[in-house]
């Protein structure tokens, strides 16, 4: 048989979701694209992605990543180097930002997962998704939706008044002001090799309504 | 990654049931776990999810000290008030670890039980590490070792412990709670990491099947304290030196100091030598040079990290100096 494991695995998965997939083209009862896969090892999950539930089959070393790319078709999600060392995979669970590359899919089953085709609204996009146009705080835009979900989950822990390495006193429990050092440092889980940093920074501050 | 079976656990009895049973893992959150099996370094055939364990409270113990859940994330633990404010030491060291996204992920109990980030161990394409595959030979002492050890290593493990809580952990005379098909015991931060000696492959004291399920802290007397970390990027870095000093003062004389240093061994390395020099008196720059010769003592360098013991020293004097307002 001529066909790589690898689209082997992405058919029978699309064939083992019920909801309406995008590239969906088979609606097979789990049990049934279980067997077709061969794996004796999947395991029947529901996954909570944008509002929208999606009844799956996985194995369990399938990792968030690779779920919402390759079986969900939600390719927004990039891989970089899918070790945790780049951010590229970052995802919203719960209303915290992660890395989907290091957290396997059947650990999430019952989440609240938001990726960055979750956060505009009604055809508006999210404040951080128009900052970071208006601010040109991209080049090749490949790590841009992990920046992006990330600078999401940054704003929240922020309003929390969540310290971090860059706080002059931790004991301080205030709320912090979101100076140029404390955007870096807690952008520090993405990187940019276009090197966009100036401006991803000031995309920050401007929808962290600091600049 | 390989094939293997996972199951999720919500108590802390059926935790113990499943992951005592042979070839079992208890899995964290697994920003550690799923990168060493991505890299075919660990080859669990069933991982058990305790990350849904009743294990996140973070609480005020009646002695006055503080109880953290090993579930716990880091940044829970770095976010909650009463680290902040009695333990600040700890929330700076957890806030040096990682990138926020991990730090948001990774469980206290989970960050105790990292693996060292030695080269050699983390790359299979590498045939000798004691600690991947005992007898096999030790890749980083003849290879690149800019990053490993010089206090307490052997010949057959250079490796250091990546953590930076663990060592403010040890700073503070932290006590890890675990359970086990033996009942529950507490195990000193000093004795749950291991020397490497003749077995690297061992980087704890834990046994099979044992769940950590808290991290206890006495109360604290240590009122001045400071992290410091060295590396080769202003953030989202293993450290090449990290020091946790805390202090207890009475006036401008040291009553009693805590130094413990990271990146230097195979587990957090408390200074007691350059403890016991400073205390008892004021805090000057001289006395502070000699407590950190002492905490070097017996340093044995290998061929590129030959720098960290002047490092280790210039960084245990700013700390020091840091953590008592002289800097």
């Amino acid at each position: 048989m001529d066909i790589s494991k690898r689209r082997f695995m992405q058919s029978a998965a699309a064939a083992a979701a019920f909801g309406a997939v995008p590239h969906a083209s088979a609606q097979t009862p789990v049990r049934e694209a279980a067997q077709a896969a061969g794996g004796e090892h999947l395991q029947p999950l529901t996954l909570n992605v944008n509002g929208r539930p999606y009844v799956l089959a996985l194995e369990p070393r399938v990792t968030l990543l690779d779920a919402l790319r390759e079986y969900l078709g939600l390719t927004g999600t990039k891989k970089g180097c899918d070790r945790g060392q780049c951010g590229a995979c970052t995802v919203l669970v719960n209303g915290r930002r992660i890395n989907s590359c290091l957290s396997l899919a059947v650990a999430h089953a019952g989440d609240e997962i938001v990726t960055i085709e979750g956060l505009a609204r009604a055809g508006k996009l999210h404040a951080l998704q128009a900052a970071f146009v208006e601010q040109d705080a991209f080049q090749c835009g490949y790590c841009t939706p992990g920046q992006i979900c990330s600078a999401v989950g940054l704003l929240a822990e922020a309003a929390a008044g969540a310290a971090s390495g860059a706080s002059a006193d931790v004991r301080d429990l205030r709320q912090v002001a979101l100076s140029d050092a404390e955007v870096r440092e807690r952008m520090s889980g993405n990187i940019c090799r276009c090197g966009a940093y100036p401006n991803i920074v000031a995309a920050v501050k401007k929808a962290g309504g600091a600049a | 990654m390989n094939s293997f079976s996972y199951v999720r656990v919500s108590d802390v009895e059926s935790a113990l049931r499943e992951g005592g049973a042979a070839g079992s893992r208890f899995l964290g959150a697994g920003t550690n776990l799923l990168d060493l099996m991505k890299g075919g370094i660990e080859r669990p055939q069933r991982l058990v999810d305790v990350t849904r364990l009743p294990l996140t409270a973070i609480e005020q113990l009646p002695d006055g000290g503080l109880r953290i859940g090993a579930m716990a994330t880091n940044s829970d633990a770095a976010n909650h008030p009463l680290v902040r404010t009695r333990y600040p030491l700890l929330s700076q060291a957890l806030l040096a670890g990682a990138s926020p996204q991990l730090r948001n992920m990774a469980t206290v109990g989970g960050n105790l039980l990292q693996r060292t980030r030695c080269y050699y161990f983390y790359d299979s394409a590498f045939a000798q590490c004691n600690k991947r595959n005992p007898g096999s030979g030790c890749a980083a002492l003849e290879g690149y070792n800019r990053i490993h050890a010089i206090l307490g290593a052997s010949d057959q493990c250079i490796a250091v412990h990546p953590s930076d809580m663990a060592v403010a952990l040890a700073a503070l005379d932290a006590v890890v709670r675990v359970r086990g098909p033996k009942g529950e015991r507490a195990i000193p931060l000093g004795e749950f990491h291991r020397l490497p000696g003749d077995t690297p492959q061992r980087d704890t004291n834990l046994e099979h099947g044992e769940l950590i399920t808290a991290v206890e802290l006495p109360a604290s007397r240590f009122t001045k304290s400071t992290y410091l970390k060295i590396r080769d990027r202003a953030s989202y870095a293993f450290a090449l030196v990290s020091v946790a000093a805390a202090l207890d003062m009475q006036g401008s004389t040291v009553r009693a100091a805590r130094i413990a240093l990271g990146g230097v061994a195979h587990k957090p390395w408390r200074a007691m030598q350059a403890e016991a020099l400073l205390a008892g008196s004021a805090l000057d720059t001289g006395l502070l040079r000699k407590a950190a010769a002492a905490a070097v003592e017996g340093a044995k360098p290998y061929r590129d990290n030959a720098f960290k013991v002047e490092l280790a020293q210039r960084a245990i004097v700013r700390a020091v100096q840091t953590a008592g307002g002289m800097a």
